[in-house]
């Protein structure tokens, strides 16, 4: 995870498309600017990220089965839970589900655990939109491969 | 067996915390309930899952912004349940 950049997915460990299914990694740096604000001396991974964590690993899952023609924004988020704290060092295992494939429009379900442990959930709803230019395209295409390489590595 | 128009009336009344007496065919969903085109996703998203269909909600927005259509022809809400009837009538052909 680069929090400053919101890169929050490591890597990809299992993507099904078809039926809108990813499960994804993430490592909780030991070390980031972001914790010298939240909070100091008690630094926590802000609920805020763990929320776009789950939007993240959702987008790829939507990206994956809209074949990278249009781009998932996050619109709504709705029942998040946010169970435990999140402190440096820890490893996430994110998955993600789709739950309705609308036109114009997805939404899924994600959760976040760690140690097996349950530390966040929530239903996600995102507009699916045209890229608005080939920049962000190109971008996600190359941080996709990254991350999915990341797991075969 | 509820009919469509109060099946999505429903809908719109939970969603978008509308009182069910206020939800009556004639209203466009938009200009006279106030509803935004966020609040909309999840009214399409219950009546997606409701009626086990897919609304085509970007046709209909293609069409809007192409000048093709009227927004009254989609979202007043009588014409939205004749529209929706539409789709529940092609996925039963």
């Amino acid at each position: 995870m680069l929090l400053e950049y919101f890169q929050m997915i490591d890597s990809i460990e299992d993507l099904d498309p078809d039926n809108g299914k990813v499960i994804a990694q993430a490592n909780v740096p030991m070390d980031s600017t972001v914790f010298e604000g939240h909070f100091p001396g008690s630094p926590l991974v802000p609920g805020v990220l763990l929320i776009e964590t789950m939007a993240q690993a959702s987008g790829f899952m939507l990206l994956s089965r809209l074949k990278f023609d249009r781009m998932p924004f996050l619109a709504n988020v709705t029942s998040a839970k946010l169970r435990t704290f999140v402190e440096p060092g820890a490893i996430l295992r994110i998955e993600a589900e789709l739950e309705h494939d609308g036109s114009g429009f997805a939404k899924t379900r994600a959760q976040i655990l760690s140690d097996g442990k349950k530390i966040c959930d929530s239903e996600l709803m995102f507009r699916t939109m045209p890229f608005p230019n080939d920049a962000l395209k190109g971008h996600m295409l190359d941080r996709f491969n990254q991350i999915s390489q990341s797991s075969t590595e | 067996m509820a009919t469509t128009f109060e099946a999505i009336a429903k809908i719109i009344s939970e969603t978008s915390d509308i009182p069910l007496e206020e939800i009556t065919p004639e209203k466009n969903a938009f200009t006279d309930l106030g509803i935004d085109s966020l609040d909309f996703l999840d009214i399409a998203f219950a009546i997606d899952k409701q009626f086990g269909i897919k609304i085509p909600l970007e046709k209909w927005t293609e069409e809007l912004n192409e000048n093709n259509a009227l927004v009254d022809e989609y979202f007043v809400l009588g014409k939205l349940c004749e529209r929706v009837d539409e789709v529940i009538a092609a996925k039963d052909a």
